[in-house]
């Protein structure tokens, strides 16, 4: 009996990591083989594993397994002098410095009219003011306690904050970073979801705030008013949705020139190693569909909600980037001090695969534009946080500074860093 | 500042009049040394380990086993209780006003106690199986690596007391209990409420 069980167990070892937990129960693995079988059909008698529920992936072996794991980032972040810096690579001419350290889960990034730099939370619950004082930079805490604050939008002197359920605001922020208030809600409008239930959030040309209401799930059909970006009035009493058909963005900007609005969307996970891309997608109409969840990347439909669909009722994305990659915050680049290929670019920080055996991403690349908006190519741009299939930071969400220089955030190291360009801070190489 | 946080409140099993019972049973015999000396941190483990076990096994219905459980996993958790990111008003105020290195230093100890032993008794076969079944059709074993026994983020399952695991699950399910990250939310999106005591069933017994 125990060499036909350990043959069975055998036939099915291509179900490696299956067969691990088959192994381990040996109450239930004799109690299977001693099953008598029918004369008809004698083996086998161990069932194939049932196949996979939606949404989770098919089976591979138990060593593959183990690099598909999720990464959680440090809790604490960490001090400076431990930060990657200095494995971190930029094009020749460009520096990396750190920026500030010690704001565990550094997330979104804003600029106030008057310098202030607020950093996010997305695991934790804290927003963080970074400020300038006579040469020094100062980090402040200026919200604690809230759920998720991972979306930031200013205008004119007001931070707006959207947390996992709603949007609230601090007026006046800058001139009351001691001591900032409590933070008045204004719209409440969201389903409680913690799967892709943090926000991004960003100021329209229209002066509305846009926000994403992700997908929750990984693949399904999205609840109503969900996986959507929608946009809301400044006080929090109309709103509607601008893009459908989006999993989870968590990154948008406006071309500085033509207007239209560009976001990323992070692609599906547990379908390949190598499918589906994460997006970028350029927005020419309100109300476009992006394809989530039945067509992804413009060219096919999914394998278990696709059927019935074709990808030609969807908008197609401007450009693929990577799958599995974690696409996040983007901006164009409007600033002077970077060489003049960089003016309108997009910087898109990807903040690196998970989903993956082999990890990609974790790094800044730099999409390029051609007249006509058409994407004409893409490029890295900050890389090194990705060493021997393992994470030394994760980029999170990049901003343009008054003077050109570009930050970048990393939820992983928890600090911020400075990208600049040319004068006395050239690197000598 | 602190901002009560939107629950959806979904489902009144979340209301566990055993459980508080219990607790208050283990937090009267522990409350003692809390107060004895409020600071010095192997008085406040002992305060902890009087509801989760001694020897990493907890006795106490719906309070978990902490023994094996991985230092990274626990300091995370640790964290979210201090900072009310995990609202349970007891483990709130008992995390309160630790420094973060304070965190790290209980969740090293609490690491190196030994892993439960698995829940004993006869083995219903059948509802082994579709514990077992589920837990491969839902990838369990990816994170919570082959034997259950977690690591980095990810918590040891194997031996787990049942009705925690059970209370977990659907806490998870229904979005009652937040994650560090979202991927219990992700994963039980699509396991159904009658399937959770099947899996529990069979991680609380996994040997």
């Amino acid at each position: 009996m125990k060499t036909r069980l350990s043959n069975i167990l055998q036939s099915y070892a291509c179900l490696g990591a299956v067969s691990a937990l088959f192994a381990v129960p040996p109450v239930l693995a004799q109690q299977t083989a001693d099953q008598p079988a029918e004369a008809s059909k004698p083996m086998p008698t161990l069932q194939p594993v049932p196949t996979t529920v939606p949404g989770r992936p098919d089976v591979p072996n138990a060593e593959v397994a183990k690099r598909l794991t999720n990464v959680a980032p440090h809790p604490f972040g960490l001090p400076e002098d431990q930060l990657p810096v200095p494995k971190l690579k930029v094009p020749k001419g460009f520096k990396i410095e750190v920026y500030a350290s010690g704001i565990p889960n550094a997330r979104s990034l804003r600029l106030g009219d008057k310098g202030t730099v607020f950093v996010s939370n997305r695991l934790l619950d804290k927003v963080y003011a970074i400020v300038e004082k006579n040469g020094k930079r100062e980090v402040k805490v200026i919200a604690s306690g809230m759920d998720r604050p991972n979306g930031l939008a200013f205008h004119k002197g007001t931070l707006y904050i959207a947390e996992g359920t709603r949007i609230s605001k601090l007026e006046n922020i800058e001139d009351n970073l001691d001591n900032p208030g409590k933070p008045v809600v204004i719209y409440s409008d969201f389903m409680n979801t913690q799967s892709h239930g943090w926000k991004f959030m960003g100021l329209g040309p229209d002066n509305m705030l846009y926000v994403n209401v992700g997908s929750p799930c990984n693949i399904c059909e999205p609840p109503s008013g969900t996986g959507q970006l929608r946009r809301i009035s400044l006080d929090g009493k109309t709103a509607e949705p601008v893009v459908r058909g989006v999993r989870n963005s968590v990154g948008f900007d406006w071309h500085p020139v033509t207007k239209e609005l560009w976001f990323t969307d992070n692609g599906r996970d547990w379908l390949s190693e190598d499918l589906p891309e994460d997006e970028l997608n350029r927005v020419t109409q309100h109300g476009q569909h992006f394809g989530f969840p039945y067509c992804h990347n413009g060219t096919f439909t999914d394998r278990e909600v696709g059927w019935g669909r074709t990808c030609e009722e969807f908008e197609k994305p401007a450009a693929l980037l990577g799958p599995h990659s974690a696409a996040l915050g983007m901006r164009f680049y409007t600033g002077k001090m970077f060489p003049a290929q960089y003016r309108n670019a997009i910087f898109v920080a990807r903040h690196g695969s998970w989903n993956r055996t082999k990890k990609i991403g974790g790094d800044i690349i730099v999409v390029h534009l051609n007249k006509d908006s058409t994407v004409k190519s893409q490029e890295p741009f900050l890389t090194g946080f990705l060493r021997d299939n393992a994470y030394i930071g994760r980029p999170v969400d990049v901003l343009v500074m008054k003077d050109g220089s570009l930050l970048v955030s990393d939820d992983h190291a928890g600090a911020v860093y400075r990208v600049t360009y040319g004068g006395d801070k050239v690197a000598k190489r | 500042m602190t901002h009560a946080r939107a629950r959806t409140g979904r489902d009144p099993r979340f209301v566990f009049p055993r459980l508080a019972r219990s607790v208050a049973t283990c937090v009267l015999v522990a409350l003692p040394a809390l107060a004895a000396g409020a600071d010095a941190l192997e008085t406040r483990l002992a305060t902890c380990l009087a509801c989760h076990g001694e020897k990493g096994q907890s006795a106490t219905p719906e309070v978990p086993s902490l023994g094996g459980q991985p230092a990274f996993y626990l300091t995370v958790q640790l964290l979210m209780f201090r900072d009310r990111l995990r609202v349970v008003e007891l483990m709130n105020k008992m995390m309160a006003g630790f420094s973060d290195g304070d965190l790290q230093n209980m969740a090293k100890f609490i690491a190196q106690l030994p892993p439960p032993q698995p829940a004993g008794g006869s083995l219903d076969s059948d509802r082994m199986e579709r514990g077992q079944t589920l837990a491969a059709q839902n990838r369990c074993n990816f994170c919570h690596q082959a034997d259950y026994s977690g690591g980095q983020n990810v918590p040891r399952l194997a031996g787990q007391r049942e009705d925690y695991l059970v209370k977990t699950l659907r806490e998870y399910k229904y979005e009652t209990r937040r994650g560090y990250d979202a991927s219990m939310a992700d994963v039980l999106y699509s396991v159904s409420d009658e399937q959770l005591p099947d899996l529990a069933y069979f991680l609380a017994r996994f040997r």
